[in-house]
C-alpha cells in the first residue's frame, strides 16, 4: 500500500537561489542551482514497535488483558477508571510522590502508584478498597490543609468525591513574610504550637513581565522542574531546594527568574497543576475580576515564528489572547513550546494607529 | 544544557578548597586562567564534564570545611567545575543538615538534643548555652563561634554529646561527649583549627563494656586489637576470612551466607544470601558494593563502634562481599557526625590499599576492587539505601521509588548490594568458623541466627553496645547493662529506635529476635534498646520523635512531608491539653495521619514515622505515670 502522504507530495522543485548584488563583479552573474537529493519514494517510518506481550491482571475483581510494560494507571484508564493524578503528566517523567493514585495490590506491604508500577501478570489491583479510599482521603487533606488549592479544579473535585476534611487540622498558620520560607534551613524548624495548621502560605513572586509564581498553590508535584530540566527544556533554572516540609521550588539562592538560568518558555506554567505558576496576563485578570473561562475560547493554530510548525493554542477571552497553550498529544511539541510561542502574542492585539518608520 | 552562571566567582580561598578535590581548572570556562589557544575553540563540558556530578558532595564538603558555609560565588565556582546548573547545586547543598549556603560563624557546636541526650540533660545543656553563648545559630564567641542544636550524634551510651567542626586551613571535627555548657562553650572558644583536641576514643569500655570478655564474636577485637594497624587486625584474625573466601570462590561464598541465614542488621532483615545471589546473577555491569554506614536512627551506635574500633573487618568483609558478587568498586558512605569513624575507615583503606589488600591484584588472586570513602552531610534519609544511592551521586537524598530493586537498579543505574557495617562483619564470622554458614545458623534461634549488637542507652547503668547470640531476652540485655540505676523501675522500652516501637515491663520476658518481636508487634529495627524509668519525660520524648522525622523527611511524597508536620502539631497540641475537640479524637486523627503514612509513603521513614508515637499513646501508662 502506498503511503497516502507521499502520493500528495510534488516532486521537489529546483531552488533557484539569484546570486547576491555584491557578488565579485569579475564573476557573470549567473543563477545558482541548488538541487536537494532525490527524495527517497517513501517517508521513511519508524520502526514498528515490538509486539508486547499480552499480561493478565485483575482490577477490582475484573480480569483484564493488557499489554506488557503498562502502568497501572494504563491499565485503569483503559478499563475506564477514573484515578486521581497531580503529579502525573503523559509528557513527562513520573515521580510518583503526590500519592493520590495509589492502589492496593494484593501481597505487597504498602499502597503503590499506579503512575508509575508497572503491571505484573497475575497481578490484583483494587482501586477503591478502604485502604486506597482511606490514604487517597488523606493525601488531599494533606493538601488541602497546606496549600491555596483554590486555581486547582481538580484537586478541589477529588477533595470532594473522597469527602475530605482539611479543615479539621485547624485554622491555617499566618503566611510567611516575603523570601522567610526561603531561608529555612534543613533539620531546623520552630516547635509549632499546633493552635495553627502549618501550610506553604506566602506573597506571590512577581519579577518578570511574562508569568508569576505563587507558591502559596505549590504542591511540590515536581513537574515544573522536569519541564525545565530532562523532561523538556534542559534548562535547570528551577530545582527542588530545602527539606521535609520547608522544601520548595526554587532558582539557585532564590534569585529572581530574570537573575536566573530561565528562558520563559513557560514550560513550567504548561505542566503546572494547580495554577502556582501562572502567565502574568491570567493573573492580573484574575486579581481585576475579569478572568472567565466560560466565556473563552480555544483555537489551535501554528506558531508563526519558525519553521518547527509548533501547534498553539490560544485561549481568547473577550477578542484578546489571555494564554497559549500547546496541545499535550501534538506529535512535534507534546505541549511544551518556547518563548516565542508561549510569550510572542501580544503582536496581535497591538490595535494602535501603526506607527511611521522613522 | 546552557550552563548558565551568574556573579562574581569564589574567593581564593574557596577555590583552593574546590582545587584541593578536582586539582587546577584547566580552562577560562572551568574558572582558569583563559587560554585563547585553546578557549573557545574546544568543546566544554560533555559527558566527561557531566560524569563528576558524584564529586559534588565531597566539593560541597570541601567549601564548608574550609570557610565555614557554602556562598553563592563558592557555588558558581563549583557549578562551573562540575558542570551542574547553579539551581540543583542550590538544590543539593539546601537539603544537607551539615551544610550551610547563609553566613556561619567558623567554629560550630551541633549539639544533640534527641532522645537519649534529652533523658541525659541536653535541654539543660542548651538552656545554659543560651544564656552564655547566645540563641541557638546566632553568632557568639566575638563572631567565631555558634551552637545549633542536631538529632541523634549516635554517642547515646556517652550521653550528652556535642559534635564541632571547626572550618580553616585546618579544618577539624571531633566529638565530646559527656559534655555540659561548660565543656562546649570552653571548645567553642578555641581558635579555630589550632590546638584544639583532636578525635578521641573517649574509653573503649564506656562505648562497649563487655571489652575483652571470652567469647565475643563480633566485639572480639574491640578494646584488643589497634584499630590503627593492619597489622593488629591480622595478627587478630584479620584477612583469614577473606583468604578462605578465595579458596572456595563466589558461589560458595554465596552459599555459605545463605546456608547462615543472615539477615541485613540494619533494620529491615533482608536475606544477605539472596541479594547477594540477586546481583552476581544479575546482568548489569559494572557492579557495585556499598557499606551503609550511615547510622543515624536515633538510639543506634553499634555501627559507630565496628567502625571506630574494628575498621579493618569492615574494608575486608567489603572485599569479601565485592569478590562474591563480582565488584570491583565499592563505597563506603558514612554520616558526616561520625569523625572518628571516617577518620579511621579511611586509614585502614589506605592501609589495606598499601598492603595489596585493595587494589588492582588483591593477595595475588587476581581479584581487582577498591573502595572509595564518602562522607554524608546531615540527612537522616540518606540511611535509606536508594536515597545513600542519590547522595553518593551528588544529588539531594531523595528515596527513589521501588521496583526496581537495588540489586539490578543500584548506584549510577547498575546492579549493587548494600549492606550495612554490622551485617557485613558477620561474613568474616560465617567464613573463618569451621562448618561455615550451617554452625554459623546452629547458634541464635531457629528464625534469627548469629550474634546481635544492641545497642542500650537511657536510664541504664552501663549503657553501651553489648553482643548476645539472638534469643536472649531483653531482661537480660537489662541486666548485663546493669539495670535501671538508682532502684527506679522500667517504665518504657523503646525497640528499633524513633521508627520503632515503645513497649513496657511486661516485654522483659520476651526473647530478642525477629520472629519475637514481630509476635508481639514490636521490632528490633537498628538494635536500639532504649530504656525509660518512671521519671522520664514521656510526653517530651514522643515531641522530640516527631519533631525528629519533621525535621528529616525528604519532603518528596505529600504523606510524609505533611503528614510528620501534621503529626508534630497534633502532639503540641495534647501536650499543651488544647486539643481540637475531644483527647479521643486526637488520637483517631493520630492514627489516620500514621496510616496514610504507613500505606502511601515513598519509602521506610515515612513508613514507620507515626510506629513509635503511636505505640506509646495507645497505652496510656507508658506516657503518664
Amino acid at each position: 500500500m502506498t503511503d497516502g502522504l507521499s502520493q500528495d507530495r510534488d516532486p521537489a522543485p529546483d531552488v533557484r537561489v539569484p546570486a547576491a548584488d555584491t557578488a565579485p563583479a569579475a564573476q557573470p552573474t549567473s543563477e545558482i542551482v541548488l538541487k536537494p537529493a532525490a527524495r527517497p519514494s517513501r517517508i521513511p517510518r519508524p520502526p514498528a514497535e515490538p509486539v508486547r506481550a499480552p499480561v493478565e491482571v485483575t482490577i477490582d475483581g475484573v480480569a483484564l488483558v493488557v499489554p506488557q510494560g503498562s502502568t497501572i494507571l494504563d491499565a485503569c484508564r483503559a478499563e475506564g477508571i477514573d484515578t486521581p493524578t497531580l503529579c502525573y503528566l503523559e509528557n513527562l517523567t513520573p515521580v510518583n510522590v503526590c500519592r493520590v493514585c495509589v492502589v492496593e495490590v494484593t501481597g505487597a506491604r504498602v499502597l503503590v502508584p499506579a503512575c508509575s508500577r508497572r503491571v505484573e501478570p497475575g497481578m490484583e489491583i483494587q482501586t477503591d478498597s478502604e485502604r486506597v479510599r482511606h490514604s487517597r482521603r488523606m493525601v488531599l487533606e494533606f493538601l488541602g490543609s497546606s496549600v491555596d488549592l483554590s486555581t486547582a479544579p481538580a484537586a478541589r473535585g477529588y477533595i470532594e468525591r473522597y469527602a475530605a476534611e482539611p479543615g479539621r487540622y485547624g485554622p491555617p498558620a499566618e503566611p510567611a513574610a516575603p523570601g522567610k520560607r526561603d531561608d529555612r534551613e534543613p533539620g531546623h524548624h520552630h516547635a509549632p504550637s499546633g493552635s495553627t495548621a502549618e501550610n506553604v502560605f506566602q506573597p506571590v513572586k512577581v519579577d518578570n513581565n511574562l508569568y508569576v509564581r505563587d507558591y502559596s498553590k505549590c504542591i511540590l508535584c515536581y513537574k515544573c522542574v522536569e519541564a525545565c530540566g530532562e523532561d523538556a527544556q534542559n534548562t535547570f533554572a528551577i530545582a527542588i531546594a530545602g527539606r521535609g516540609f520547608d522544601a520548595r521550588v526554587s532558582t539557585e539562592q532564590d534569585v529572581v527568574l530574570p537573575e536566573s538560568a530561565c528562558v520563559y518558555c513557560g514550560n513550567c506554567i504548561g505542566v503546572c497543576p494547580t495554577g502556582a505558576l501562572m502567565f502574568s496576563s491570567e493573573f492580573e485578570m484574575r486579581a481585576a475580576g475579569t478572568w472567565d473561562e466560560s466565556v473563552q475560547t480555544v483555537t489551535d493554530t501554528i506558531c508563526p515564528y519558525c519553521g518547527v510548525g509548533c501547534t498553539l493554542s490560544l485561549h481568547v477571552q473577550d477578542n484578546e489572547i489571555v494564554k497559549v497553550t500547546s496541545p499535550l498529544d501534538s506529535s512535534i511539541t507534546e505541549g511544551h513550546l518556547c518563548v516565542k510561542g508561549r510569550f510572542g502574542f501580544e503582536f496581535v492585539q497591538s490595535r494602535g494607529e501603526p506607527q511611521p518608520d522613522a | 544544557m546552557d550552563l548558565h552562571v551568574i556573579g562574581p566567582l569564589a574567593t581564593p580561598a574557596e577555590r583552593a578548597a574546590v582545587d584541593a578535590v578536582l586539582g587546577p581548572p584547566t580552562s577560562g570556562w572551568a574558572g582558569g586562567r583563559r587560554d585563547s589557544g585553546i578557549d573557545g575553540h574546544a568543546a566544554r563540558g560533555g559527558h566527561a564534564a557531566r560524569s563528576q556530578r558524584d564529586l559534588l558532595l565531597p566539593v560541597l564538603h570541601a567549601v564548608q570545611a574550609r570557610i565555614g558555609w557554602i556562598s553563592q560565588p563558592a557555588l558558581n565556582y563549583v557549578c562551573r567545575r562540575l558542570t551542574i546548573p547553579p539551581a540543583e547545586a542550590y538544590g543539593v547543598a539546601t537539603f544537607y543538615a551539615l551544610f550551610s549556603t547563609r553566613p556561619r560563624p567558623p567554629v560550630v557546636a551541633h549539639v544533640c538534643d534527641d532522645i537519649a541526650c534529652r533523658l541525659a540533660g541536653a535541654e539543660d545543656v542548651c538552656g545554659d548555652l543560651e544564656r552564655s553563648v547566645g540563641p541557638a545559630g546566632e553568632a557568639g564567641v566575638e563572631g567565631q563561634a555558634t551552637w545549633l542544636r542536631s538529632p541523634c550524634l549516635g554517642l547515646c551510651e556517652r550521653a550528652p554529646a556535642a559534635m564541632f567542626t571547626m572550618a580553616g586551613e585546618a579544618p577539624l571535627s571531633f566529638s565530646a561527649a559527656p559534655v555540659d555548657a561548660v565543656g562546649v562553650t570552653a571548645r567553642l572558644g578555641l581558635p579555630a583549627g589550632a590546638g584544639a583536641p583532636g578525635p578521641s576514643d573517649g574509653d573503649v569500655r564506656r562505648s562497649v563494656p563487655q571489652v575483652g570478655q571470652s567469647g565475643l564474636r563480633l566485639l572480639a577485637r574491640i578494646g584488643v586489637a589497634d584499630p590503627t594497624s593492619l597489622e593488629s587486625y591480622r595478627e587478630h584474625g584479620g584477612y583469614r576470612a577473606l583468604a578462605r573466601a578465595l579458596e572456595l570462590g563466589p558461589e560458595r561464598v554465596i552459599a555459605e551466607v545463605t546456608a547462615a541465614r543472615l539477615v541485613g542488621r540494619g533494620g529491615a532483615a533482608f536475606p544477605t544470601g539472596r541479594k547477594w545471589a540477586a546481583v552476581a546473577t544479575a546482568e548489569g555491569r559494572p557492579k557495585y558494593v556499598v557499606c551503609n554506614a550511615d547510622e543515624s536512627e536515633p538510639g543506634t551506635f553499634k555501627d559507630r563502634v565496628l567502625l571506630e574500633h574494628d575498621p579493618f573487618a569492615v574494608v575486608e568483609s567489603m572485599t569479601i562481599e565485592a569478590f562474591a558478587v563480582g565488584a570491583q568498586q565499592g563505597y563506603l558512605y558514612v554520616r558526616g557526625e561520625y569523625p572518628l569513624a571516617e577518620a579511621r575507615v579511611a586509614n585502614a583503606i589506605a592501609q589495606a590499599r598499601a598492603a595489596g589488600l585493595l587494589g588492582g591484584d588483591i593477595l595475588g588472586a587476581g581479584l581487582a576492587f577498591d573502595i572509595e570513602l564518602r562522607r554524608g552531610a546531615g540527612a537522616y534519609i540518606c540511611g535509606e539505601e536508594t536515597a545513600l544511592f542519590e547522595s553518593i551521586e551528588g544529588r539531594r537524598g531523595e528515596p527513589r521509588n521501588k521496583p526496581p530493586f537495588p540489586v539490578e537498579v543500584g548506584l549510577f543505574g547498575k546492579p549493587t548490594a548494600v549492606n550495612n557495617v554490622e551485617t557485613l562483619v558477620n561474613v568474616p564470622l560465617i567464613l573463618a568458623t569451621d562448618g561455615g554458614g550451617t554452625a554459623y545458623a546452629a547458634t541464635g534461634t531457629e528464625g534469627s541466627t548469629g550474634p546481635k549488637l544492641f545497642c542500650l542507652s537511657g536510664h541504664v547503668a552501663r549503657p553501651g553496645v553489648y553482643e548476645v547470640e539472638f534469643g536472649a531476652t531483653l531482661g537480660e540485655l537489662l541486666a548485663l547493662g546493669g539495670g535501671v540505676p538508682g532502684g527506679r523501675s522500667v517504665r518504657a522500652i523503646l525497640l528499633g529506635g524513633a521508627a520503632g516501637v515503645f513497649v513496657g515491663p511486661e516485654a522483659l520476658e520476651m526473647p530478642l529476635t525477629l520472629e519475637a518481636t514481630r509476635a508481639a508487634g514490636a521490632t528490633l529495627g537498628s538494635g536500639v534498646v532504649m530504656v525509660f524509668d518512671e521519671t522520664a519525660d514521656m510526653a517530651g520524648t514522643l515531641r522530640r520523635i516527631a519533631q525528629f522525622f519533621r525535621d528529616e523527611s525528604c519532603g518528596q511524597c505529600v504523606p510524609c512531608r505533611v503528614g510528620t508536620a501534621r503529626q508534630e502539631e497534633l502532639l503540641a497540641r495534647l501536650a499543651s491539653d488544647r486539643p481540637n475537640g475531644s483527647r479521643a479524637d486526637e488520637l483517631a486523627l493520630l492514627r489516620d495521619i500514621g496510616r496514610a503514612m504507613r500505606d502511601a509513603s515513598i519509602c521506610g521513614l515515612g513508613q514507620t514515622a507515626s510506629s513509635a508515637i503511636e505505640s506509646a499513646l495507645a497505652r496510656p501508662e507508658l506516657v503518664s505515670a
